[in-house]
């Protein structure tokens, strides 16, 4: 459960931070505000608020779904609301730093300014993205712990209730889930973080 | 002279208040080497920019084999498939290996399979030495190798003519024979460029002209012969012997006038 709200609020988020980065980099002033007020909104607001509005605030919000299923939409829909305008900031970063030599070269082939990103910018943005991508997997998995609140069965749920009846393994169950948790977190971002950074360095990208 | 690739017609362009381009004109027929020089500032790359349309001019034409390229109606991505470029930085694209840097052209904008692509890719790798580092990223070649790859890439789209931007401006002194080496070989075999470079040598081997170019106009413009012999306009004199100094005759620079002499 945990691995699956993190997959799909990393899924909403990746797409939601790409579509508002290019609207930052590329759009209009206004089409820029708009993505910058998004993600000022949601980075300004705490996750576990979030997921309350989504749940309990909004009840009919996925009125077509089972109500056992409602809660856990809800948690993926905030972790990715709010993931998107964390991914926002990494691939606008990610975008600016590749060298406007490239888009220039590509424009010079004769290639559209769209056939220029897709080809030529936008692989380039994405591996620099990825260091700082493993990192936001490492906080959205962390904090689909949050999820609990509302009465879903993820790891840190599982742990309270057996401690709760067999209070003598409190101690025991809490230590092992936080033991999972940093399983599931630490060789992502060493394998994605450090080896990605290294690789990159090899092509010459990013910083200069 | 025969069929005119490009006319280039009272060019101006300027950046808010700075005018860099004041009024530029000239002609290129085919198989033509027009070379480019000038101190920095001057607006010899704004000029090639400007050629190719990636900063348009703000007035002016530019023709490209008749073809008036500030119509409205061009589409200027099928000119610049027709204008190469070989910049001063290379500017390779960071995540290709060298044969997909000359193949994405091809592929993406002439709609070449990826077979043909590669072939005739590696065909120009060939043409520029580097056919035996077709698999290598931008970042594992020298900056000399790293430019014949943009050469070769310029060369595959097949343009009416290939401009270049101090394209060896930017390389350690031991690279720059390599590359020279290959722009002379190409234009011998008579492609159309306009070089903006102050390699001396090279022009004087093939350019068929020159151009001085100094804040945004043209100062003077002659065959290499009248430059290296005769030139007119104390602006350029002073350039030469400055170029002549750092090319190594240490006389000129024994004998460098003091600063009154220099207007």
């Amino acid at each position: 459960m945990t691995l699956m709200l993190t997959l799909f609020g990393l899924l909403i988020g990746f797409t939601l931070g790409l579509i508002l980065a290019l609207m930052r980099v590329y759009g209009a002033k206004e089409v820029g505000w708009l993505a910058s007020g998004y993600e000022k909104l949601f980075r300004g607001i705490p996750l576990l608020i979030l997921i309350f509005i989504f749940t309990f605030g909004i009840p009919s919000l996925f009125w077509y779904l089972e109500p056992l299923e409602r809660p856990i939409a809800g948690v993926v829909l905030a972790l990715g609301l709010r993931s998107g305008a964390y991914q926002s900031q990494i691939f606008r970063g990610a975008i600016l730093s590749v060298n406007p030599g490239q888009m220039e070269a590509g424009r010079a082939l004769g290639m559209s300014g769209i056939q220029s990103f897709r080809h030529v910018v936008f692989p380039q943005a994405l591996r620099l993205a990825i260091p700082g991508w493993s990192n936001e997997y490492a906080v959205v998995i962390k904090d689909s712990s949050f999820a609990y609140a509302v009465g879903i069965i993820e790891m840190t749920k599982a742990a309270l209730r057996i401690s709760a009846n067999f209070p003598e393994l409190w101690a025991l169950s809490m230590g092992l889930v936080a033991i999972l948790y940093f399983i599931f977190t630490y060789p992502v971002t060493k394998l994605f973080g450090e080896r990605q950074t290294k690789k990159l360095k090899d092509l010459g990208m990013g910083g200069g | 002279m025969d069929k005119t690739i490009l006319k280039v017609v009272d060019v101006w362009k300027s950046y808010d208040d700075l005018e860099v381009l004041k009024g530029i004109s000239f002609e290129l027929a085919e198989k033509e080497v027009k070379v480019i020089f000038g101190p920095s500032g001057s607006g010899k790359s704004t000029l090639l920019r400007c050629i190719n349309m990636l900063t348009p001019p703000d007035k002016g034409e530019i023709y490209l084999s008749g073809q008036n390229l500030m119509a409205p109606e061009v589409n200027l991505n099928a000119i610049r498939s027709k204008i190469g470029i070989v910049f001063q930085h290379f500017n390779l694209f960071a995540h290709l290996k060298a044969i997909d840097n000359v193949s994405i052209g091809l592929r993406r904008v002439k709609g070449l399979t990826k077979e043909e692509a590669r072939v005739k890719a590696l065909d120009m790798l060939d043409q520029v030495k580097m056919k035996n580092w077709a698999e290598h990223y931008p970042a594992q070649l020298s900056g000399g190798q790293q430019q014949r790859v943009g050469i070769a890439r310029a060369l595959a789209m097949e343009p009416n003519l290939i401009l270049f931007d101090e394209p060896t401006s930017a390389l350690d002194p031991e690279l720059i024979g390599e590359v020279l080496q290959i722009m002379l070989k190409i234009a011998r075999a008579g492609t159309t460029m306009v070089v903006v470079t102050h390699e001396m040598g090279f022009a004087r081997a093939v350019a068929s002209e020159m151009i001085f170019l100094d804040q945004g106009v043209i100062v003077e413009r002659g065959t290499p012969n009248h430059f290296f012999q005769s030139p007119k306009s104390e602006r350029v004199k002073y350039f030469l012997r400055q170029i002549d100094i750092l090319y190594g005759s240490h006389e000129a620079l024994l004998k460098e006038p003091n600063e009154e002499e220099i207007k």
